[in-house]
């Protein structure tokens, strides 16, 4: 029995997204950044390596980038920031430190589909660690990647929901251009933080379990779903689950124990003083924000509104920056049908939409209700996917008709 | 001997063919030859061939070209062993050229060697080293001051033109001090780090150390600017260290601390001081006291701060990567990696770290109240004249006042240059040090030269 069909439990779910950016160079020296398939250590420096005398100088464009993607999220940005160390042993880091960034973020309080996300910020990508028998190998190309990190609110009561948000965040990453937020490749990394509690129940548990290095969408709604089941179980049994970090197996579409935080880790965050403080004008954030391509959500609304698409071939078209442009030459249904019909889809058994679903759904999400009403187009979209995980495969046209006709009521 | 006389009228010789790179390289290694196994002023010897083959190929370029220095031996240096004066990298060979290296190496200099020094930095009588301690060259019963009391103590007795030092919390000024001659610690940012082994972060600059103030504006001209290697050197263009050298300090405002001239400050110390400021006063300069109230807390604040970023630095030291284990740091560079660590540590970092960087503010904004009121401010660099071997390595509260004048210098970010201004009735060097706003070398530098162009303390030198 999954959470979300159990009335007794409610899911306590959030994420951790690491994307890895797209640019030339690493954070903090003048090595290549793209380390994907790259003989090993072929692309290090004193820096990287965190040689001795060695120091770091950062890289404005990822600074921009993660800025610009805190933009695109709906995100405040901190005009005065600065970069903090995070003390920690580990061999794939070479200095005994990740310089990151604690207390002041570039970006935060971001909203995206309905959710908060608490902040944006840049950081370096650690080294690779190569397991081969018994001996553990450390590539250090990937050691000072440009990384950035959104960290979401747990406002998550659904793996759906969260699949359908990860989704939206990998299509920003991907029109902003600075990520190929690859998730196979490692680009984009997704955690999963959950817990479950009792619906009434005010707090967040005091407990938490974290899903790591998962590489699909698809295994990480399983591991999510795989874990709420786990959780329950637990608890009505009458334990709590032990805080800690779980892997997933896709063999058996389960999740195992990884490590087992005993303590909280004190990792001794303070400045950075090798990086001095940054302070942004409000002028530069805004030729930025100037700066952002049409967003997935934008170009959707776009599709649906002007050009009278379904919300599945706006979904389809908006997600690839090559076919939008080509519809654009000619926007007509006719080059819709030839731009979808040339790529695969996806065939669906469609499962009936009834009045009844709709209505439960609407009722139990008034504030999605009134954002559509007020012409927010993405509480459309939330809400269609709050009745694809009722019913699972949907026609989503008929949906949206569905849903327009009760709003409109 | 050639080595006696200041770079600018040896580069002059040089230009004029009167004596060659090899006839200053020769003197500096039988001088090496013959003082250093009483001052162990070196930690590693660059091959005597090589420096003569060097010497033999140099073009005159730059006044620097064929001028032999040292390093002290927390710079790294392709090729050349560096280790921080430590057994953790006893056999350590660095990858790449600090910037500073690259950029006296280009001008010609002829590196002699690598010097002894406290290790990481952690000391101020470089007794704190694992290369056995470096003598005083005025008395061998004495240290050569630290952490850099390698690099003085070989320019004092004549093994090489100049050095590059390192200072921390008074690691060149308190070394010259003790050994009789002049060291430059710049504004914070001036000179580039890159290459540095770090000690701490926020307070580590590089700087000339030789016998003049002269000198040290030469090096310094070579040195100074922005380096696209580090974030923290700063923008702002060079000044014009040499030229403007001769225009005195007439007519400036020279204030002394009152806070630095009282308590714990040995009498004869304090006799030449003020004897000092009379000189300043013939010079031209109007001499004021001044008060730096928050003074009183910088050493509390350094040895917070300066240990958390140690504790940070020195963790990539794990064992794995550069040969040798943890074990190999010394007890007192434990001490400051432990305290680093708590201040650092959740449930104390408000207490001790944040606080200690809202005094650090203080201190900064007193000296600038401060420097409204005069161009310089003069002060005893140490509290004593030369210790005995063993006196502060024993004794870690001492250690640590040693450094009382010279840490404020490093907690505001601003410059100052280190000067010899007498002797004891017994013969041991004390120096003064001179204090100016950020990015005032200049006028340091004027009012230096100014001072020994009426003194001769920069130009005696120890019978060894």
């Amino acid at each position: 029995m999954f959470a979300n069909r159990n009335f007794n439990w409610q899911m306590v779910l959030g994420f951790e997204v690491h994307i890895e950016l797209a640019t030339l160079s690493k954070m903090f020296c003048g090595c290549p950044a793209d380390h994907f398939a790259k003989a090993p250590n072929t692309q290090v420096c004193p820096v990287c390596l965190g040689l001795p005398g060695s120091l770091p100088v950062p890289n404005t464009k990822a600074i921009k980038w993660c800025v610009k993607l805190g933009l695109a999220l709906g995100c405040d940005i901190n005009l005065f920031s600065k970069f903090d160390r995070k003390n920690y042993f580990y061999p794939d880091l070479p200095k005994g430190y990740q310089i990151t960034q604690y207390d002041i973020p570039f970006c935060h309080d971001g909203e995206l589909l309905g959710h908060k996300i608490k902040r944006v910020h840049m950081e370096e990508d650690t080294a690779k660690l190569q397991h081969q028998g018994n001996a553990t190998l450390i590539d250090f190309n990937r050691s000072g990647v440009p990384l950035v990190e959104i960290v979401t609110e747990p406002d998550f009561v659904s793996s759906d929901d969260g699949i359908l948000f990860l989704k939206e965040v990998q299509a920003i990453v991907r029109a902003l251009g600075i990520s190929t937020a690859d998730m196979e490749k490692g680009s984009m990394r997704l955690e999963a933080n959950i817990s479950i509690k009792r619906p009434d129940h005010p707090r967040l548990p005091d407990y938490k379990i974290e899903v790591k290095n998962v590489n699909s969408f698809r295994f990480i709604k399983k591991a999510i779903d795989f874990e709420v089941n786990r959780q329950i179980q637990l608890l009505e049994s009458g334990q709590t689950p032990v805080q800690e970090t779980r892997g997933f197996k896709e063999a058996t579409g389960e999740t195992v124990s990884q490590r087992v935080k005993e303590e909280a880790n004190d990792y001794r965050y303070f400045p950075e003083p090798d990086i001095p403080p940054l302070q942004f004008t409000k002028a530069q954030i805004e030729s930025w924000r100037k700066e952002l391509p049409q967003l997935p959500a934008q170009v959707q609304e776009e599709l649906i509104h002007k050009y009278h698409l379904s919300p599945q071939y706006a979904v389809i078209i908006s997600g690839n920056q090559e076919m939008y442009a080509q519809f654009l030459k000619n926007p007509s249904k006719a080059m819709a049908d030839a731009l979808v019909n040339k790529r695969p889809v996806q065939t669906t058994p469609v499962a009936e939409v009834n009045q009844e679903v709709v209505n439960k759904i609407l009722a139990a999400n008034p504030k999605a209700v009134a954002d559509l009403k007020s012409g927010k187009q993405q509480a459309l979209f939330f809400l269609i996917g709050q009745v694809k995980k009722q019913l699972g495969n949907i026609d989503v046209s008929l949906t949206q008709r569905i849903i327009e006709e009760n709003i409109s009521k | 001997m050639l080595i006696d006389e200041t770079i600018a009228s040896l580069a002059n010789k040089l230009k004029k063919k009167e004596i060659s790179p090899v006839d200053i390289a020769k003197e500096c290694l039988k001088q090496i030859e013959k003082q250093n196994p009483k001052i162990n002023a070196f930690i590693t010897q660059v091959d005597s061939k090589a420096v003569l083959d060097q010497a033999k190929k140099i073009k005159l370029t730059t006044p620097l070209s064929g001028i032999p220095y040292v390093l002290k031996d927390v710079y790294v240096t392709k090729d050349l062993r560096t280790t921080a004066a430590s057994n953790v990298l006893s056999d350590y060979i660095p990858q790449y050229d600090a910037t500073v290296v690259h950029k006296v190496n280009s001008a010609g200099s002829i590196l002699l060697g690598k010097m002894n020094m406290d290790a990481w930095g952690h000391g101020g009588s470089t007794e704190n080293t694992d290369f056995g301690p470096a003598k005083n060259p005025w008395d061998i019963t004495r240290v050569a001051g630290g952490s850099g009391g390698g690099p003085a103590a070989a320019i004092v007795s004549r093994m090489c033109s100049f050095a590059i030092g390192e200072d921390t919390g008074g690691s060149i000024r308190n070394p010259a001090g003790w050994c009789g001659i002049t060291g430059l610690k710049v504004t914070y940012g001036r000179v580039s780090r890159y290459g540095s082994i770090a000690y701490a972060s926020s307070f580590d600059s590089v700087g000339p150390t030789a016998k003049t103030a002269e000198d040290c504006a030469l090096i310094l001209q070579h040195i100074a600017g922005q380096d696209p290697h580090d974030a923290t050197s700063s923008p702002l263009p060079v000044g014009d260290y040499l030229s403007r050298l001769e225009e005195g300090i007439q007519g400036k405002v020279i204030g002394v601390p009152k806070e630095f001239m009282g308590e714990g400050l040995d009498p004869k110390v304090k006799k030449l001081i003020l004897v000092a400021a009379q000189k300043f006063t013939d010079l031209g300069a109007k001499i004021e006291e001044v008060s730096l109230p928050t003074s009183k807390y910088a050493i509390s604040v350094y040895y917070l701060l300066a240990p958390s970023e140690t504790s940070s630095n020195l963790a990539r030291y794990d064992g794995i990567r550069y040969g040798n284990g943890r074990d190999k740091f010394t007890p007192e560079t434990m001490r400051r990696i432990m305290i680093g660590t708590y201040a650092l540590s959740a449930g104390y970092y408000d207490a001790y770290y944040k606080k200690a960087q809202q005094a650090r503010t203080l201190i900064i904004k007193d000296y600038q109240k401060v420097f409204t009121k005069c161009d310089l401010i003069l002060s005893p660099i140490s509290p004593t004249p030369p210790t005995k071997l063993g006196e502060l390595i024993n004794d870690p509260v001492k250690n640590m006042l040693a450094d009382i004048y010279t840490v404020t210098t490093n907690t505001a970010g601003i410059p100052a240059l280190a000067l010899p201004c007498g002797f004891t009735r017994s013969g041991l060097p004390i120096g003064m040090q001179l204090q100016g706003p950020m990015f005032s070398e200049e006028v340091l530098l004027q009012a230096g030269y100014a001072y020994q162009q009426v003194t001769d303390w920069h130009v005696r030198k120890p019978q060894l």
